[in-house]
């Protein structure tokens, strides 16, 4: 084949079914056959099957060897732990990998890093793992990415998992992504879904591209271990038995896995707010209809009274009403709370992007036709000013704060 | 100090609107832009130039029409571009692309001293090719950098954004850094930069010209593999509730108690 992705002009009859099914307006027909423009085609293999006269040739790689992928066993997730506390998106890592371990009938191994965390263990194999790679030291006592990177890449080429599992932070995502360059294989960002491919055995990653608006399920065929780093909020962390018995293994740690070219001087808490976007529950979200700062006290005290984490539309951190690391959105960050409500926020695509997998979106905006309604569980047309304010006071009222 | 600045054609998520009947994106009409992202990374990267001196070279690897996005760099003050194109890099994952540009930073005839990328690009969202070129020519890396506070050709000390607040690193140079949104403010291009991106001559190099090894490029040098693309179910508007401010908040608790009571207790 001369390009990875032909259509044979002798086998295509024109029909133009697969023009529709290319998520990426990759295929047009400019004269009696179908044309793929391969600066669009991202090879995804959308429309070989809407073919129904086999005409579209994709070009397959050379298969693995089986016996080469077999040495490779059980599902390992690293664990995020900031100070000797666990982020609780390594329970849900654990509780999404105890479910992977058992369909392979595989141990689900969790692997620690950091100092004086070795009490850290008994947690972890409670919340499901079988075994916990203990790498203490005091180098490693903050995150950092060349040791965290090196300890585990040694693990890995030592006990050989078929599966790693990163939270998708600024952490995991950075350890992962210079991992899996450096042992040649592939990693999947931010996944939402994950699933064996009960033929192959294969894992399948499920995430979000395009800011939502498209899925695409990714596997690794040829390579080990299969990676992927997982968003937090989705899975669902199992019950903890403080029965569970584990093993922990110490790691020697070598000199050269502990060097690094980075050091970190100070680590500086977010003023004013304990609650992490990313893994609150409930996100109180205000935008351009909270019109002034100010304002902005009446979303804390909600809030507040909810346990709830803030967030911010786009146009609101503009303003600078509130700090960017409460942005939500495509430039900001990606949340998947129980529940969002949006208030005073309009509901741009990008914005979407950032919250549209919440489990029930409420919207409350003055503007009958914004588009957050079109995606809102609940909504209320209105003054956002006067409804939070009422919202508060029932809230009290039902939680007697 | 020579700054090098990796940019990423994407198409703009403004105009992206969903196919009602097919459910696939439409493109027609989509523009192309320079990924958010790399706005950031490009000011930056001229910001350094305009306090340390030296010279910025612009990076994308894409089709032909992606040399629009370092004639955009150029406007807005980088001196050189590159474009790193073939028909070999079709299918390119993270894998495959860290290494594509890698290669393409190996060739430079001054190497970097430092090397800036975007927090991640809007069509992919995988925040993963910055550390991937940093692991592919092993180099230190500060990720979701929010501010430079020192820079010396030996020397960096930045702000790292985190989940939970930031923290400042310190690493050797060349180093590689991928910047968040906060860092600045990328300005608008002048109409002299607009004359010199017109006028500038874009190199282009192949995958012949970067070496590059054919199972490491595109479809062989790419471990995942896409095996199906939907798109979601589209969420649908529920319900609305109507009255007095009082009376809609006391339907929306009554609505949602058990969520309250859950997540707030």
């Amino acid at each position: 084949m001369e390009n990875p992705i032909e259509i044979s002009s002798e086998a295509c009859v024109g029909c133009g079914q697969c023009i529709p099914a290319c998520p990426f307006d990759a295929i047009d027909m400019p004269e009696a056959t179908a044309q793929i423009d391969l600066t669009k085609c991202t090879l995804c293999g959308a429309c070989v099957p809407t073919c129904a006269f086999d005409a579209i040739s994709i070009e397959e790689k050379a298969a693995a060897d089986p016996n080469e992928l077999g040495q490779y066993q059980n599902i390992w997730v690293m664990v995020e732990q900031h100070g000797g506390t666990i982020e609780p998106v390594t329970y849900e890592l654990l509780g999404e990998g105890r479910k992977l371990a058992d369909q392979r009938g595989m141990k689900l191994c969790a692997v620690l890093a950091g100092h004086q965390v070795e009490a850290l263990s008994q947690d972890l194999i409670a919340h499901g793992a079988d075994m916990v790679y203990l790498a203490d030291h005091p180098e490693l006592e903050s995150f950092r990415d060349e040791p965290y990177t090196k300890v585990l890449i040694r693990l890995i080429e030592t006990h050989k998992p078929e599966v790693v599992l990163f939270a998708a932070t600024a952490a995991g995502r950075s350890v992962g992504s210079r991992a899996a360059v450096k042992i040649n294989t592939g990693l999947t960002a931010d996944c939402t879904g994950l699933a064996i491919d009960p033929a192959t055995g294969n894992l399948l990653q499920t995430r979000p591209a395009f800011g939502g608006n498209i899925m695409a399920v990714i596997e690794c065929p040829a390579h080990r271990p299969q990676m992927a780093s997982v968003r937090p909020n989705v899975m669902t962390p199992t019950e903890p038995d403080s029965a569970r018995q584990g093993e922990v293994i110490t790691i020697d740690l070598q000199p050269e896995d502990l060097a690094s070219r980075t050091k970190r001087l100070a680590f500086v808490p977010e003023a004013g707010s304990t609650v992490n976007i990313t893994e609150a529950n409930i996100l109180i979200s205000g935008g351009r209809g909270i019109q002034k700062p100010d304002n902005f006290a009446m979303i804390q005290e909600l809030a507040e009274v909810l346990q709830a984490g803030v967030a911010a539309s786009r146009a609101a951190v503009d303003a600078n009403w509130i700090a960017y690391s409460h942005q939500v959105g495509q430039t900001g960050k990606t949340v998947c709370p129980k529940l969002y409500i949006a208030c005073g926020i309009s509901g741009q695509i990008q914005h979407l992007a950032g919250m549209a997998s919440a489990e029930v979106i409420v919207a409350i905006n003055k503007d009958p036709d914004a588009p957050i309604f079109d995606i809102a569980t609940y909504g209320i047309v209105g003054d956002v000013l006067e409804i939070v304010p009422a919202l508060t006071t029932e809230c009290k009222k039902l939680l007697k704060r | 100090m020579h700054i090098v600045v990796c940019i990423k054609q994407v198409p703009d998520t403004h105009d992206v609107k969903l196919d009602p009947v097919h459910n696939t994106l439409m493109r027609e009409g989509v523009e192309a832009i320079v990924n958010p992202f790399d706005m950031y990374a490009i000011e930056e990267a001229i910001r350094l130039r305009e306090k340390l001196g030296g010279t910025v070279t612009a990076i994308t690897m894409g089709p032909p029409q992606a040399e629009a996005v370092l004639r955009e760099a150029i406007s807005m003050g980088v001196d050189n571009g590159i474009l790193v194109s073939d028909v070999a890099f079709a299918g390119s994952d993270t894998w495959a692309t860290s290494y594509t540009l890698a290669q393409a930073i190996r060739k430079l005839d001054t190497p970097p001293g430092i090397i800036l990328f975007g927090k991640q690009a809007a069509d992919g969202d995988t925040a993963q090719v910055g550390p991937g070129v940093a692991a592919q020519l092993d180099l230190p890396q500060i990720t979701y950098v929010r501010k430079i506070e020192e820079i010396s050709d030996s020397r960096i000390v930045a702000e790292r954004l985190l989940e939970t607040g930031y923290e400042v690193i310190e690493s050797s140079m060349p180093c590689i850094l991928s910047v968040v949104k906060e860092i600045n403010e990328p300005r608008l291009p002048s109409l002299k930069g607009k004359m010199a991106a017109r006028k500038a001559a874009i190199t282009k190099w192949s995958a012949e010209d970067i070496k590059g090894e054919h199972g490491c490029m595109g479809l062989h040098g790419s471990p995942t593999k896409v095996v199906k693309v939907f798109t979601p179910p589209p969420r649908s508007g529920g319900e609305m509730l109507t009255g007095e401010p009082h009376e809609v908040a006391q339907m929306l608790v009554e609505k949602l108690k058990d969520t309250f009571i859950e997540c707030a207790s």
